[in-house]
């Protein structure tokens, strides 16, 4: 793999500052976050880079599972910070966190003992991109789905509350809801199955080819990969809705919109 | 039968009422002063504490599905949530639609295209078709011309009447107190009152 130097960086980063000047003008607040988030990338990037190089050289299942806890931790703030109506509590970060560890821990521990079958099985260089990836993918469909649960369930709330007052049970009351929000957690990852390798080449698969992979083996690891991302997506949205759907209602199936947020 | 004590919300202060069966009394009284509220939470929609109880088995041994079906609520305004009129009906009576002088091919109808009449009076046929213990109406006929409200005012009565069910009716009309009611009651500032009704 041909090395890159500082310079090869700085070259590129030239492109973004490039484009912050140019657009510097027109949209002065949006060319300083443009700025701010290349320098965070650089910088959170070289100390990933960092901390991986002495997780890879010391394969301890202690330090594996303590970056997996932060991964997870810091997934799940993410998830609620894009509620605009989240949960009151610690259930806002509760639902989304559960979740993720639920579906994607299990999906990353399946393929890495089941389908990689590694020795050991934890070993860093696999569990913690597999999970990354995993992670990051759910935590899109999660958010997606328990942003649309909240926001539904607000907007329509007298419609929901008409069919409990015919005797419905809370279940049912919001079964239209409940199949649209899953629907939205999930359309991205079909979406980007559907484009890959057509209008897409996906990142890793396009990361090992450049780091000297042969095609076919890149390959099969992103169709692997996709398959992962997929059910660590649906499972964690289907638990998130699941969890969601049970805190909007109380042990007499009403509808509690007091457990909500106001729009932020 | 249907015994209401020190039923309480986070905005509704303590009240303490009972209906006997059979019975309409009509609820009156300032806006804000907490009726619909009070509806809601005998319907178990809102959080609330208190003893409710209907021909002797208090709200908590009911389970909530079969309480809102036997204590049933109808809002001022209805709501749908299918496209046909029939969607909304599991299993309809065709008898009580006739009454209410729809055809038999109403359950066909497009919700969106009924008028404030015909939703109103489908609206009270949904929750009559669960056979009702006890009927909370809140101003049930505040948004209707006067051949709808006495066909509303007629179905109700006959309903109560051949059931045997009670029914509290919020209303700010005097005239209509005085047309239905066999007792009414009064709710300001916190407390409920016995209004003569005539």
């Amino acid at each position: 793999m041909i090395q890159l130097s500082l310079l090869d960086l700085s070259i590129a980063a030239l492109l973004v500052i490039a484009l912050a000047f140019t657009s510097a003008r027109i949209y002065p607040g949006l060319a300083r976050q443009l700025l701010v988030a290349a320098l965070r990338t650089a910088i959170q990037l070289t100390l990933i880079g960092l901390i991986l190089k002495v997780l890879f050289a010391n394969a301890n299942l202690l330090w594996v599972a303590l970056m997996a806890l932060v991964m997870l931790a810091v997934a799940g703030r993410e998830v609620m910070a894009r509620q605009h109506r989240r949960f009151t509590g610690r259930w806002g970060y509760g639902i989304g966190a559960v979740s993720m560890f639920i579906s994607s821990f299990a999906v990353a521990l399946f393929a890495l003992i089941v389908v990689i079958g590694n020795d050991p099985w934890y070993q860093p260089q696999y569990a913690i991109p597999l999970l990354g990836m995993l992670l990051g993918n759910t935590m899109n469909g999660i958010s997606l789905a328990l942003d649309r649960l909240t926001q539904s369930a607000w907007e329509m709330r007298e419609t929901i509350e008409a069919r409990l007052i015919l005797g419905h049970r809370a279940e049912d009351a919001v079964s239209d809801i409940r199949r649209q929000v899953f629907r939205s957690g999930l359309i991205p990852i079909i979406n980007a199955m559907a484009a890959a390798g057509i209008v897409s080449l996906p990142g890793m698969m396009t990361g090992q080819i450049l780091a000297g992979a042969e095609p076919t083996e890149a390959v099969k690891y992103q169709i692997l990969i996709m398959f992962l991302i997929s059910a660590g997506a649906g499972f964690g949205t289907l638990a998130a809705v699941h969890l969601g759907v049970r805190r909007l209602f109380d042990e007499r199936e009403r509808l509690r919109l007091d457990r909500l947020q106001r729009q932020v | 039968m249907f015994e209401v004590i020190d039923l309480k919300g986070p905005q509704l202060p303590a009240i303490s009422f009972r209906l006997r069966a059979g019975e309409l009394v009509c609820l009156s009284g300032p806006s804000g002063a907490g009726k619909t509220l009070l509806l809601r939470a005998l319907a178990d929609l809102d959080a609330n504490s208190g003893r409710v109880v209907l021909d002797g088995v208090p709200r908590q041994q009911v389970a909530a599905p079969l309480w809102r079906r036997q204590v049933a609520y109808l809002p001022a305004e209805s709501r749908w949530w299918a496209a046909t009129v029939g969607e909304h009906f599991p299993d309809v009576q065709q008898s009580l639609l006739t009454e209410l002088g729809f055809a038999p091919d109403v359950v066909n109808w497009q919700v969106e295209r009924l008028s404030s009449g015909e939703r109103q009076r489908l609206a009270l046929a949904r929750m009559l078709a669960n056979r009702p213990q006890v009927l909370l109406l809140d101003e049930p006929t505040a948004n209707l011309d006067p051949e709808n409200i006495a066909t509303v005012e007629r179905l109700v009565t006959e309903y109560i009447r051949v059931q045997q069910a009670a029914c509290l009716w919020v209303t700010h009309a005097p005239e209509q107190i005085s047309r239905l009611a066999d007792r009414a009651l009064y709710l300001d500032a916190g407390r409920i009152s016995e209004r003569k009704a005539a």
